[in-house]
């Protein structure tokens, strides 16, 4: 074990020490006090967890040169293998970088924003929700380093366990826990094939360990269905259609939290599995084509279903699933670096509007934006940041979003165009045509954010001022920007989401992302000159003048309307848009339904049948004594007669058996 | 005699003459005193029999026999009924002889505590000491007949625990309601017990001998008779298991019996069917096992979804967790149905964590109903608000039971669907299959639970809970969080010593 798979094993290791610490904290205390006192602590383990871990992933981007890997047997399942190990390149580097960093904006974050209400009743609840954050961190490292697809599937569904906490954290809100519930167990309906396929992989190569399972010649058939057994847990984490509906309503988390799900963790976590398994899925047709419907038909559902949110953090919602359709459909016309690229992006960028919007919920009370207005004015740091953040998501250059999707873009082109690419051309077509409608789509929905939140005039009903569930900070009343320690977060992630695109010209940089070659043709990648991240072709004019379009529209929408909503020009469609083409009821209708109506007939016929026939042998058994018991107590004439024939047909039995013998 | 073989002996006598003398000692205290202090050198006991194992290896290994015990104890007993006191103990067995040891003895600090209902504490302690020695003979005994002997010892006290101690309340109608799940239990399971006793003298009258040690691998026995004594056995440890459709026995009686009863009887009891499943039914017929394997699979799944489902529907605390042990005894029993070495390896380890995790989660299901005395989900509410603590270790142990990687229950559930998968095949895919959907069906109901209790609003029996928890508690359930923890992380705590055994065992299947 070197520098480098010591530097990996630790970056796990070291939130994860830090949130079970954090976890033994007691959760409350009599005193004030002591009620300040193990809430400093929890902080102090919370960041000390986070920034460790970013110091880590730092040096370990420094000090990693190529793929490095060590691993050791866990455990020996019959012939199986399963090893504890890292499996350590730039891209992991480079991710863990990203979720880090994120981790600490949002630890720092979270120490502001969980002291809402009112300052007597600071909610008493941080210390566990710190330690599940950095738990949370520690799932996903562990996903980002594994060398093992079984320890790989342990940080992927600790993961979905510590979303779940988190996002019931808010005791406030009935509707946390139900959407908790939904987001552990869909991403769980996902995890069914993603166990079975990993099931498949491992026996097919007698082991776990991700070079292993890389290195085996699996048959066409074997890879090909256990690819797409992968693909359908990557759906349920990263939120693909069919099984994007639980993101929307995690939204009932609270909001640092919505920033770390959507920005370097959780959603990510698909995206980067498929990329560690590239291999296999490049050699695979059948499942790229898959995937990349499936990344179009979510690319589009989640930016349609944007247009017509008016809660702000839902539009930041679909707009995520939005953009992870862009990352898988990156991954679809075979080109990881462009997905990881964007995922870096992305994650900035997302979790820089989210902490944003958190402000901005924060100062005004609500989460509606037809209930926001003008803030720009009150708000203008927000505002400035949000800004770089929506300019970043809808593509605007230079700002780091317009360079990723236009690698994105530049991908899905080539492989329609010209057929390179693992998939067939078609697939090209079709993810290209969709991110470019994709491009027009998003520029509308984050123009009408920026208009309906920051412009026009203010129609603040502020925070109810016996509710203190919502209460702003202090007692001024006009929103405000939010104090230093939420400030600072947001501003510094500003930063990576403006100018982190422009590390795509770096060399350096996109060797980083490179795939990692097998271990037997190494020696080939360094003759290869990397694949560049940015490419600027005269196409590229194709999406910015959708850019123009899509925001141009919503700009024209809200200039006609008198700054209204723009979304009124969406007429009928609308509330189909809003309700995300009610595939809600219908996952209502065709899963959750049958499924309860199953468990009650599993009850009733488990109880009245499998049961009833143990109590019905009872009774008869029972039964048939007593009856026995009254034909035995007959009176003394039967009784006699009885005797009389038993001796009868005892002696004629006798004399036959004696005549025959 | 080596040091090996009386700790053997010890490990059944403490316990048995720790039941003598607390039935013995005239003051309530003092004996539950006595009883933890027999259950405490027990454990110890327990815990040092692998000490030592190499040289037991080596003495054992030149007979190549497919049974290789660390250490043995070898007595004639009766001899007209095949009968020897021979025991033994292996890297199958030890496991599940320290769960044993441990949930007796962390259920002996518990009744320190806390005696249920109206019932007479020492009595209590003298019977789970008395159910430690069945349960423990069972898993140490190397004679078919001796085998049959301790299986059967366990019933009749297990019994008067479920019916001195269970039921809800003192009232007529919760009494009775005891009282007939104490008579199920007994009756349905001495049906099995029936059906193996005539196994056993199936096997013992064509085998001519009683050794499992020599029976094992089958050599001895037609296939026909194989066929027939699997039959027979299978069916018995079925019931025990439980196998569904021979289930319904379990809910009642662990939602009926008290604490402590329901610990033991999910901890350990449901152990000695798996347990003998593997090294009685499988080990001495392993060709009526080759030929039933794919019936017990099918049936295997068939519990993992039935028993799921209707934990769904369940509206008990207790009872569903009672109902949530069919379940994940159905991953256990698809793990031996393949016949393989990862899926028995993987039955072993199902079967311990099932023992640390249900017995955790019958403890706050315990906690919970003494505390607000009912069990009813649609009264318990909002349990974070005001017990943290139990909420919070609630939420533990029924993310354990769901399989969590990186807690106990993950590598037995995974690695049974894994097995399945490897075994191949139309059938087998599907089993797998299936028995991956059922695993997420287990994290529906266990979700559903969480969010029925310790979210939302208090309800009035939940608002009057105070967040403390008596060291007791702690004692008890302490040992099993770090348990379920540790089987998480390092699986070779339990397989590490099975892996020989298991190896060896499907050696010898055809």
């Amino acid at each position: 074990m070197n520098t480098t798979t010591l530097l990996g094993a630790l970056l796990p290791f070291v939130p994860m020490t830090a949130g079970l610490a954090g976890l033994l904290l007691p959760p409350s205390s009599h005193t004030a006090t002591g009620q300040d006192a193990i809430r400093r602590v929890a902080a102090i383990l919370g960041v000390v967890g986070a920034t460790g871990s970013l110091a880590l992933a730092v040096a370990l981007l420094v000090t990693v040169d190529g793929p490095a890997e060590s691993s050791t047997t866990w455990i020996e399942l019959g012939g199986l293998t399963v090893t504890l190990g890292v499996r350590l390149d730039g891209a992991a580097s480079l991710i863990a970088v990203a979720v880090t960093t994120v981790a600490v904006a949002v630890q720092i974050y979270s120490i502001g924003y969980l002291r809402q209400g009112s300052p007597d009743e600071p909610d008493h609840r941080y210390p566990p929700y710190a330690a599940q954050v950095n738990l949370f961190t520690a799932a996903m490292l562990l996903v980002v380093v594994s060398g093992d697809l079984v320890m790989l599937l342990v940080g992927w569904e600790v993961m979905g366990l510590c979303s779940y906490l988190l996002i019931a954290h808010d005791r406030r809100l009935p509707e946390a826990p139900a959407a908790a519930m939904k987001a552990f167990l869909v991403t769980r309906v996902g995890d069914v094939g993603f166990l079975l396929g990993i099931a498949l992989f491992g026996v097919s190569a007698g082991s776990f360990r991700i070079a292993d399972v890389l290195a085996h010649e699996h048959s066409a058939a074997t890879r090909t269905i256990a690819c797409l057994l992968l693909l359908a847990g990557v759906a349920g984490k990263s939120a693909q259609f069919p099984l994007h509906t639980w993101l929307p309503d995690a939204m009932a988390g609270p909001t640092p939290i919505s920033a770390l799900i959507h920005a370097a963790t959780m959603v990510a976590a698909g995206v980067y599995a498929v990329t560690r398994l590239w291999p296999l899925f490049e050699a695979t047709p059948t499942a790229l084509t898959v995937l990349g419907v499936m990344a179009s038909v979510t690319l589009l559902l989640g930016a349609l279903a944007a247009t017509a949110q008016d809660d702000i953090k839902r539009v930041l919602a679909w707009s995520t699933v939005s953009q992870i359709g862009y990352l898988t459909g990156a991954l679809a016309v075979g080109s990881p670096p462009a997905a990881l690229f964007h995922l870096l992006t992305h994650a900035a960028f997302k979790a820089l509007l989210f902490l944003a919007a958190g402000a901005v919920i924060h100062a005004v009370g609500t989460t509606l934006m037809s209930r926001m207005g003008g803030l720009r004015h009150s708000m203008p740091v927000t505002f400035w940041c949000t800004v770089i953040g929506l300019g970043a998501l809808a593509g605007v250059p230079p700002l780091s979003g317009f360079w990723s999707k236009e690698g994105v873009l530049a991908a899905a082109e080539k492989a329609a165009l010209h057929g390179d690419g693992a998939a067939p051309g078609s697939v090209g077509w079709l993810v290209w045509l969709a991110g470019l409608v994709g491009v027009a789509v998003t520029a509308w929905y984050a123009t009408r954010l920026l208009l309906c939140t920051f412009f026009g005039t203010p129609r603040t009903p502020l925070a109810h001022p016996k509710d203190p569930a919502v209460g702003p900070w202090g007692t001024d009343r006009t929103p405000h920007d939010p104090p230093a320690v939420l400030r600072w977060p947001v501003l510094a992630l500003a930063v990576p989401a403006a100018l982190l695109g422009l590390l795509g010209f770096s060399n350096w940089f996109s060797r980083q992302l490179q795939p990692t070659p097998p271990a037997a043709s190494d020696a080939m990648s360094d003759l290869m000159p990397p694949a560049g991240l940015i490419h600027l072709t005269p196409t590229v004019l194709l999406p910015l003048a959708l850019l123009v379009v899509g925001a141009g529209l919503a700009w024209a929408g809200w200039r006609r309307g008198g700054g209204a909503d723009p979304v009124v020009a969406l007429g009928p469609l609308r509330s189909v848009f809003a309700r995300a083409f009610r595939l809600d009821d219908l996952q209502r209708t065709v899963v959750v339904r049958p499924t309860v109506v199953l468990a009650r007939t599993a009850r009733a016929a488990d109880e009245r049948v499998v049961d009833g026939a143990v109590t019905g042998t009872g009774r008869a058994a029972r039964s048939l004594g007593n009856g026995l018991d009254t034909l035995h107590r007959a009176a003394l004439p039967r009784a006699a007669a009885a005797v009389l024939a038993g001796a009868l047909l005892l002696g004629l039995a006798a004399a036959l058996i004696g005549v025959t013998a | 005699m080596t040091s090996g073989g009386f700790l053997l002996l010890a490990v059944l006598a403490v316990p048995a003459f720790g039941a003598l003398a607390v039935a013995a000692i005239p003051r309530d205290r003092a004996a539950r005193l006595v009883g933890v202090i027999a259950a405490t050198l027990t454990l110890v006991a327990a815990v040092a029999l692998p000490v030592g194992r190499n040289q037991g290896w080596t003495a054992y290994a030149a007979t190549a026999a497919a049974v290789r015990p660390w250490h043995a104890v070898d007595l004639p007993w009766a001899p007209g009924l095949e009968l020897r006191f021979h025991l033994g103990v292996d890297g199958i067995s030890w496991p599940l002889v320290a769960l044993t040891a441990l949930l007796t003895l962390l259920c002996c600090v518990y009744t320190l505590w806390r005696v249920p209902g109206r019932g007479d504490g020492r009595a209590l302690v003298a019977l789970l000491l008395v159910v430690e020695v069945g349960i423990l003979g069972t898993f140490l005994a190397l004679d078919l007949v001796l085998f049959f002997l301790f299986f059967e010892v366990v019933l009749l006290p297990m019994y008067a625990i479920i019916v001195g101690w269970g039921g809800d309340g003192a009232d007529p109608a919760s009494r009775d309601a005891g009282r007939r799940a104490g008579r199920k239990f007994a009756l349905y399971t001495l049906s099995g017990s029936v059906l193996l006793l005539v196994g056993v003298y199936v096997v013992v009258a064509a085998a001519g001998t009683a050794d499992i040690v020599a029976l094992t691998g089958g050599t001895e026995l037609s296939r026909t008779t194989q066929l027939a004594a699997f039959s027979l056995l299978a069916l018995a440890f079925a019931v025990k298991s439980p196998l569904w459709p021979l289930h319904s026995w379990l809910p009642d009686a662990h939602t009926q019996a008290p604490t402590v009863g329901s610990v033991l009887l999910a901890g350990v009891l449901l152990k000695m069917g798996t347990y003998g499943l593997i090294r009685v039914a499988v080990g001495v017929a392993p060709e009526g096992a080759r030929w039933a394997a794919p019936a017990l699979g099918v049936l295997a799944v068939a519990a993992i979804l039935i028993g799921s489902l209707v934990c769904l529907a369940q509206t008990e605390l207790k009872r569903l967790i009672a109902y949530s042990s069919v379940g994940h005894m159905g991953f256990v029993l698809l793990g031996v149905a393949t016949l393989t070495a990862t899926g028995i390896q993987a039955a072993l380890v199902g079967n311990v964590a099932h023992g640390i995790i249900t017995a955790l989660l019958f403890f706050l299901a315990g906690a919970i109903k003494d505390r607000t005395h009912t069990g009813a989900l649609s009264e318990l509410s909002g349990l974070r608000e005001t017990a943290p603590r139990l909420s919070g270790l609630l939420a533990f142990a029924a993310v354990a039971s769901l399989g969590l990687p990186g807690l106990a229950g993950f590598w037995g559930e995974a690695f049974a669907v894994v097995a399945a998968v490897e075994s191949g095949g139309a059938l087998w895919t599907t089993l797998a299959v299936s028995a991956a959907i059922g695993g997420a069906l287990t994290a529906a109901y266990l979700l559903r639970l969480l969010r029925r209790v310790t979210h939302g609003e208090p309800t009035p029996a939940v608002a009057v809970l105070g967040p403390g928890l008596a060291t007791a508690e702690l004692a008890a359930w302490t040992p099993l969080v770090l348990l379920t923890l540790a089987v998480g992380l390092a699986p070779t705590l339990v397989l590490g010593i099975a892996e020989a055994p298991v190896e060896a065992l499907v050696g010898v299947l055809p």
